[in-house]
């Protein structure tokens, strides 16, 4: 296979077109002349975590509410382990990227008074299935941005230490692309598929998060010697069964409540309702065999139901369709739920990148935006936004200072061979599938999976990790027959790295913060004394080193020790 | 999770393959779009939108609880209609406005 080398310069590169890398590129377009690319390893249009759509603005500073009771709630939700400065710096911007959400054509309800509908104390209701070509169609507007569709980024070129744009394929031709910037933004999304899944069988991919967000964000940080934070806050959706559907929509749009198989409402038996105790909660009732459980909706009104299949067909598709199919509805049947696989995704909860004020990480150069961006859960849509905007603010004062850095021919040669090698290894004794197969089963056994009621200990993960650096070699020998496997074999190794990560995280936290997310069977207590800090890591030498930090106060400005 | 494409009513356009977020839709040796790695669909039906013609139709797995019946969709300007055809060939047709809010 012959394959061209096709080499770009830019100002700025955002590696993934989703909601904070486009946004992020827009706010530079509009205050500058500068020249953005964004790469996206599918079409923008439709690529990322909001394909089919989103169900709501979940975060919002709604009416009684102000940015400090935002961050006091985040925080809260979260055991306190939260970077507060990051989540207040979101928390200034949310309503006016709602706003300019709005402009851009996304549907907000609003009252007679012209102002937003409250789903909740910070949720507005919108329409959001077409969040995504909107946004598309705002970036394929302007001028001074690139888009590059179908071009997976592999990993970030780096000189003397410092990030001078990235390397990796397209799944359209045989191009190598080698892009240099004087600024790269790493907007990758999350990661799923790290665990055996809810539906292991044919409909494997029905899950909550994209199943084609690996995690490469996290693994091209990781293997470039980022520092990160906070893996172990694994993140856990509380979901329509099988469909894997949103329960938000009906418990806050009708305000439901979870009962079990006996009809009794259970989440209050376990602790406050925070997010991840309702999960805990319904974790517990099936391991006592109160299970199943369900959001209470039999009775609800024709005219609810109905309006609940129009919100489903706009978000998840697939749970209007089971209704209909079933010939039934909420109304006659309440509905089942139940918890995902664990993600790792930093808008939800805080595992990602180690940034600054300014979204910078600890490599020089280097921003981090959006899911793969640590510290600030529940950021959702418009912390993604908000994100963006704030990147895009440090990039337009500090571009000036940059300037376009090359690799060799020789270095680049050898980026290009370490892609193209998977062509031409002998036919291997496992398939990709094979290999994703294993790793999904010891995540799931050994480092707290559904199958295991998400607890693990220390002797299940040294079983994890060592079988994890078995998979790491063996990757290595996979053979690829087309553009697409080649893909496939990426997104597994990223996984495997995220997963090395992710294991050492865990191990690291002594003691049991976030039930289900992070419960740690050799220390199943809370223990504020010791752990009111934050676990990050960096990867050197071949090994995970973890460090401590102490937490950050949301008034601080905190600036990375190197810049 | 999956869906499938009508050969006959597809017209080549290529939109499908050029839109799937999991680039798992090409095209076979007639040039017609065919959804290569089925079982790696996330159900998004960004394809299914995306086509002009109405040839993709949407399906729950049989894992998930389906039962033979389907989903696909017609794009009017500002609307869109939801046809979800059951396995007794009931048709039920939903209609949403675009520039609408949900209710929940």
């Amino acid at each position: 296979m012959r394959f061209e080398i096709k080499t770009i310069e830019t100002d700025v590169l955002i590696i993934g077109g989703g909601t904070a890398g486009c946004f992020c590129a827009l706010t530079i377009s509009e205050q500058s002349d500068l020249n953005v690319v964004i790469t996206d390893k599918a079409h923008i249009k439709r690529s990322g975590c909001l394909a089919a759509g989103v169900n709501a603005l979940n975060a919002y500073i709604g009416k009684g509410e102000t940015p400090e009771s935002f961050v006091d709630y985040v925080r809260g939700d979260s055991e306190g382990v939260i970077r507060e400065d990051l989540v207040y710096s979101i928390a200034q911007r949310l309503n006016k990227v709602a706003q300019r959400l709005e402009e851009l054509g996304v549907p907000i309800l609003k009252d007679q008074n012209g102002e937003y509908v409250q789903r909740g104390p910070r949720s507005v209701k919108i329409n959001g299935e077409n969040i995504k070509p909107l946004l598309a169609e705002a970036v394929l507007d302007k001028e001074n941005i690139n888009v590059l569709n179908h071009v997976n980024i592999v990993d970030y070129l780096v000189k003397d230490g410092v990030v001078v744009g990235a390397v990796g394929f397209s799944l359209k031709d045989n191009k190598i692309y080698e892009i240099y910037a004087k600024k790269t933004v790493c907007a990758t999304g999350g990661a799923a598929g790290l665990y055996k899944p809810n539906n292991p069988a044919f409909s494997r991919h029905k899950m909550w998060y994209s199943p084609f967000n690996t995690g490469a964000g996290y693994a091209m940080g990781v293997r470039a010697g980022a520092e990160m934070t906070t893996f172990e806050m694994r993140f856990i959706a509380l979901r329509c069964k099988d469909t894997i559907a949103p329960t938000g929509t009906i418990s806050q749009g009708i305000n439901t409540v979870q009962v079990n198989a006996k009809g009794e409402e259970y989440v209050g038996k376990y602790g406050e309702p925070t997010t991840y105790m309702r999960l805990y909660a319904t974790v517990k009732e099936n391991l006592k065999g109160n299970g199943p459980c369900f959001l209470k909706t039999r009775g609800i009104t024709r005219e609810q139901q109905n309006e609940l299949i129009k919100a489903y067909l706009n978000m998840a598709p697939a749970q209007a369709l089971k209704w209909v199919e079933m010939n039934s509805g909420p109304a006659e049947e309440n509905v089942e739920i139940e918890g995902t696989e664990p993600y790792i995704v930093g808008g939800h909860a805080a595992s990602g990148y180690w940034v600054d004020g300014d979204r910078r990480t600890t490599i020089q150069n280097l921003y981090a935006i959006g899911d793969v961006a640590g510290g600030s859960p529940k950021k959702y849509v418009t912390g993604c936004l908000a994100e963006g905007e704030i990147a895009a603010m440090s990039i337009l004062e500090t571009i000036k200072e940059g300037h376009i850095v090359r690799l060799s021919r020789d270095e680049i040669s050898g980026k290009s061979k370490d892609i193209l090698h998977f062509f031409s290894n002998e036919p291997p004794l496992y398939t990709i599938e094979e290999v994703e197969g294993a790793m999904q089963k010891v995540m799931d056994e050994y480092a707290g999976g559904i199958s295991m009621a998400y607890i693990y200990n220390n002797a299940k993960l040294a079983i994890a990790a060592k079988r994890i650096e078995e998979l790491l070699t063996i990757v290595e020998a996979l053979k690829a027959e087309s553009l697409h496997e080649l893909l496939s074999i990426f997104e597994i190794i990223d996984r495997l790295f995220v997963c090395k990560v992710l294991i050492k995280h865990l191990e690291a936290r002594q003691e049991t913060r976030w039930r289900c997310y992070q419960e740690n069977g050799d220390y199943p207590q809370k223990d504020d004394d010791r752990w009111m800090k934050y676990v990050n890591s960096v990867y050197k030498d071949g090994e995970v080193q973890i460090m401590l930090r102490e937490l950050v106060g949301r008034d601080e400005a905190y600036e990375h020790p190197s810049q | 999770m999956s869906i499938q494409v009508n050969k006959a009513k597809c017209v080549s356009c290529g939109q499908c393959c050029d839109v799937c977020p999991g680039n798992l839709i090409q095209k076979d040796k007639n040039d017609k779009a065919y959804i290569k790695y089925p079982q790696e669909c996330w159900g998004c039906i960004a394809c299914v939108k995306e086509c002009s013609v109405g040839a993709i139709k949407y399906h729950l797995g049989i894992d998930i609880g389906g039962k033979g019946g389907y989903l696909y969709t017609k794009n009017r300007g500002d609307y869109m209609d939801w046809f979800i055809v059951s396995l007794d060939r009931r048709k039920h047709q939903i209609t949403i406005n675009k520039k609408e809010s949900n209710k929940y």
